[in-house]
């Protein structure tokens, strides 16, 4: 404990003018960092507004890298007998587009959302624990780039992404690859776990008074289930994952099947995660649906509790129906039938979903803005995804259609047409919030048509390549069977996507420079992050907003007239806040990235030099400590609105933060002492 | 809009007033958070001893690759050092309710107290594994070693860490920092202990006991 | 997911503009009273250990998971004072042990363990 009393190192010498919060010390190890503009406030950065941009850019960059792996993949195939890829590099590419794709595209995409519009729309001023929040952060971070460092080593993992055993075992995969992947997944995954506690805690806790669960939006409703199931999902991963890396670094024996192993607890391990994973990754979109339907439809939601509640319904049973993935893996009759039966459940309370969103629109007032286009077109794609599901929880059927393209047509048309379309719905929705103006609604057009297009092109002809038998992660096949054709028709949908891409890619950079202010409330909404200015500013709300129904904002601006007729009184953009009031916020710290950069050095510890694994031990321990020394607000405002004591930021029970109430005080009563160290740190 | 000075619809209340805005719960953040937590760890703890049971008597195909876990238990010393950790679970909510009273040195005596007895188990721990692997179950020996170890050794891992825990605050006690005000951390370091003991009421039955 | 226990509990911070207090310190046991409970679980551990050396026949088994029950419980419900606490505590940890009891029973069935 010795650190606690060293003299404070100074790390930051930033422009004077940028502080504004004066140098914290005394309580941590070093001064905290204080920069409000430049790299710096990004990096060290605890605002969950910031946060979110950051996994949405970090995710985009990944989309990028994920998109080329897919567009390889699909050039390979373009042709019989193909001959842009080796079978080993094939391999390593179809997996890592699996992997990238479900764990550093969509999930953190989701976080973003989650992060950004979660606290605005409960009305709070930030998380529970933003610091935490920091942590997720850098460690999906920290392990996107340590998975993707396998390509520059002996090779990438090339064992698909549920990456079964024995197939994951030394004897099968040699190389390093599949030791990247259960690291990687391992560094990312405490970044989920420690992300969703906090979600979970910021949404039962720090919603706005009178905003009851039965009033909340139903995409703060759908972030709760997600954040349940990753909750209760990731453990099981971890411990597959760190069976699988025993059995590789350290010669343990869970899936040697020469030592009486029986692979198929990695199946039960993997699928118990990977199928909750499903619905982590499409709860999210069908939360943006439920709030731009009503929003573009100009009607509340149709049905909301039951909107709600098949979600929590979906959440329950998602974690009733994994062996569905396994039924090829000689289950027997009786389990089977089980799974069978539960995975023909589970589509009842995605089909009320369906029904509530087309009744959303029945009848409404609709303007096909961008966002609207995506919602809609994620309820026909689901749809169809949502059928071909469906058709897979028949045993006998499944049995010929496992492992064809068959499956890889379903799952694209979930996940792409699905999550994906829906998170794009959600960015032009809530791009004017998140940045301060919208994107271009004609090219946003031409965007989602070429992607809509290209992507049906891809993934429709896939149903067919399934049902005439081509398996799916063959590198090659030969000329005439019958897949000639619809293959190509794949590979230039393919290219289609990519070009509706470019054109995202160039709408945004393009609206960036000549799309004028959004005003807070552009789209005429419905929920309370309307009611902000657009950027939201940093500390969100200038008042607390008191919510007395569903779609609360929305009833400020239109309200029944004598006669009994809705009109419109207000709009939005004149009854918003203004944005000038400044209460005290949780300071930026450095512990965060510190603490996740100890994670990386453990994993490549483990794969090369176990002396390396202690040294980012160490570091680990040294930013607990230093984190836990560090109260949350650095002091010297009046106020302290957000309700996170300092006492209250350990996600695992760590309470070494006592001290904080204490040294709080007497910190405070440092910086009025010595006033020349407030421009400084 | 003509009018200039529309009001904000969320304008001040008397919500802007309160020094420290109450959770909607009104239940504290941090033990909302832990109580999660622990949930999420049923599962953690849950895979390892499904596995573990799974693979406890799987016929080996090596021949003579040493003896299983099983047959190397040592009830009786094995009924001590739980009996040790179970008594921790005393002595820490002795602590928890010593804080609340504001009794900072009992606090601490319970605390190293329950740090104490929690080294005595991971020490009996240690003990155990030495003994199997001079009987010749080492980790790699055969499947029952590595479900065996990589169960208990997850278990030691958590009670060690909530020893460090223990050790923080008795030293946050004796430096003055542990007031009245901020005793939850007692609090939910204890209910991290506790859980770490039941996951021992768990493993004992079901591992050990259980023929 | 608890949501009936918690739909209720926010309305009720509208009528207090007080900071949360401080739960789970006021009530619950009295320092004796937690040693008779250790006592007690101590007792039922010596009961689960006489199995080692007196042969219960078939109903050793179910006794000891019965048992083992009972300490889980006094343990969760006494020394973390999810007895005397707000209910949502034990509807969040009650989430994650059935839902790991729910899931890996079934594992174990697929495998025909029992």
């Amino acid at each position: 404990m010795a650190i606690v009393e060293e003299e404070p190192r100074l790390l930051e010498l930033t422009a004077p003018e940028t502080v504004v919060v004066p140098a914290d010390r005394g309580t941590g190890v070093f001064a905290r960092p204080a920069a409000q503009t430049g790299w710096r406030s990004w990096l060290f950065t605890v605002d969950h507004k910031k946060i979110g941009i950051m996994y949405g850019a970090v995710a985009m960059l990944w989309f990028f890298v994920g998109g080329v792996e897919a567009l390889l993949v699909r050039t390979q195939l373009a042709t019989p007998n193909g001959t842009v890829l080796s079978a080993n590099l094939y391999n390593q590419l179809f997996t890592m587009h699996g992997i990238t794709m479900v764990f550093l595209v969509i999930m953190p995409l989701t976080a973003a959302f989650m992060n950004f519009m979660v606290p605005l729309m409960i009305g709070a001023r930030d998380v529970a624990f933003p610091r935490i929040n920091a942590l997720g952060l850098w460690l999906f971070v920290f392990g996107g780039v340590f998975l993707n460092i396998s390509w520059l080593t002996s090779g990438a993992p090339d064992c698909g992404w549920f990456c079964y055993a024995p197939n994951s075992g030394l004897s099968f995969s040699p190389g390093n690859g599949v030791d990247y992947y259960s690291l990687g997944l391992l560094i990312a995954g405490i970044g989920s776990m420690v992300g969703s506690v906090n979600l979970i805690t910021t949404i039962l806790n720090m919603r706005a008074p009178g905003m009851n669960l039965m009033k909340m939006p139903i995409f703060v409703w759908m972030t709760l289930v997600v954040q349940f199931l990753l909750l209760f999902s990731l453990p099981v991963i971890t411990i597959a994952l760190v069976f699988l890396s025993l059995d590789r670094l350290f010669g343990a024996n869970f899936f040697n099947v020469k030592a009486g192993a029986d692979p198929l607890l990695w199946q039960h391990l993997f699928w118990i995660f990977g199928h909750p994973e499903v619905y982590i990754l499409i709860l999210p979109s069908f939360g943006i649906v439920s709030e731009t339907l009503p929003v573009f439809s100009r009607k509340p939601l149709f049905g909301y509790p039951f909107v709600a509640f098949s979600g929590v319904a979906i959440g329950f049973m998602g974690f009733g129906v994994w062996a569905h993935h396994m039924f090829a893996s000689g289950l027997g009759p009786v389990s089977v039938a089980a799974f069978s039966l539960t995975t023909m459940f589970i589509a009842v309370p995605t089909g009320v979903k369906i029904l509530n969103w087309v009744g959303t629109m029945w009848g409404g007032n609709i303007r096909f803005t961008v966002p609207m286009m995506f919602s809609v077109s994620l309820v026909a794609m689901f749809t169809i995804g949502g059928l071909s599901g469906v058709m897979h929880a028949m045993a006998a059927a499944d049995t010929q259609q496992t492992d064809s393209y068959f499956i890889v047509a379903h799952f694209h048309y979930v996940l792409f047409g699905g999550a994906l379309m829906g998170l794009f719905g959600g960015m032009y929705y809530w791009w004017p919030k998140i940045f301060g103006h919208r994107l271009n609604e004609r090219l946003g057009k031409w965007h989602f048509w070429l992607v809509l297009i290209g992507f049906n092109l891809t993934f429709g002809p896939m149903h067919i390549l399934g049902l005439q038998g081509l398996p799916r992660r063959t590198y090659r096949y030969g000329p005439g069977l019958g897949f000639d054709f619809w293959n190509l028709v794949a590979t230039i949908g393919a290219y289609i996507i990519l070009v509706g891409m470019l054109v995202f890619a160039y709408n945004i950079l393009r609206s960036r420079k000549t799309m004028p202010p959004a005003g807070a409330d552009p789209w005429d909404g419905r929920t309370i992050e309307w009611s902000i200015p657009s950027p939201a500013p940093e500390h969100n709300f200038d008042y607390v907003p008191v919510v007395t129904q569903i779609d609360d904002f929305w009833h400020h601006k239109y309200q029944k007239n004598a006669e009994g007729e809705l009109v419109q009184i207000a709009r939005g953009d004149d009854i918003a806040q203004a944005g000038d009031q400044h209460p005290h916020l949780p300071s930026p710290s450095y512990w965060p990235l510190v603490l996740a950069a100890g994670f990386p050095l453990i994993g490549f510890g483990l794969i090369y030099n176990l002396a390396l694994a202690f040294v980012g031990l160490g570091l680990i321990l040294i930013a607990i400590y230093g984190w836990a020394m560090e109260p949350s607000t650095a002091p010297g405002g009046e106020s302290h609105p957000v309700e996170d004591s300092p006492a209250t930021d350990d996600g695992d029970g760590e309470a070494v933060d006592t001290s904080v109430e204490d040294a709080e005080d007497h910190s405070v009563a440092e910086s009025i002492s010595d006033p020349e160290e407030a421009p400084v740190g | 809009m003509a009018d200039t000075t529309v009001a904000p619809a969320y304008g001040p209340t008397e919500w802007d007033e309160v020094e420290h805005m109450p959770t909607s719960t009104g239940l504290s953040n941090v033990k909302i958070t832990m109580w999660a937590f622990l949930g999420s760890e049923c599962l953690l703890f849950g895979s390892l001893i499904s596995t573990y049971l799974l693979d406890r008597n799987k016929p080996d195909l090596i021949p003579g690759s040493g003896p299983k876990a099983s047959t190397l238990f040592d009830i009786p010393f094995t009924s001590v050092s739980s009996f040790v950790l179970l008594m921790s679970s005393m002595t820490m909510v002795l602590a928890v309710s010593a804080i609340a009273r504001g009794n900072q040195e009992r606090t601490r005596l319970w605390l190293a107290t329950t740090a104490a007895l929690g080294a005595t188990f991971i020490a009996g721990q240690v003990y155990e594994f030495t003994v199997f692997y001079r009987e010749g179950l080492g980790y790699t020996t055969n499947i029952s070693g590595s479900a065996f170890f990589t169960l208990t050794g997850f278990h030691g891992i958590h009670v060690t860490l909530g020893i460090v825990m223990l050790a923080t605050l008795w030293y946050l006690s004796k430096a003055g920092h542990l007031t009245r005000e901020n005793a939850e951390s007692v609090e939910i370091v204890g209910l991290y202990w506790h859980f770490v003991d039941i996951v021992w009421v768990v493993i004992f039955t079901v591992v050990y006991l259980i023929p | 997911m608890n949501t009936e226990a918690v739909a209720a509990s926010p309305e009720d911070v509208n009528t207090a503009g007080s900071p949360a207090e401080d739960h789970g310190s006021d009530h619950g046991y009295s320092d004796w009273g937690y040693i008779k409970i250790a006592l007690f679980l101590a007792l039922v551990t010596a009961i689960e250990v006489s199995t080692y050396f007196i042969d219960f026949g078939s109903i050793a088994t179910p006794m000891l998971i019965v048992l083992m029950i009972v300490k889980f419980a006094f343990v969760v419900a006494v020394f973390m004072h999810l007895k005397f606490d707000n209910p949502m505590f034990t509807k969040l940890f009650m989430l994650g042990l059935l839902g790991a009891v729910a899931i890996f029973i079934p594992v174990l069935l697929t495998f025909e363990y029992f």
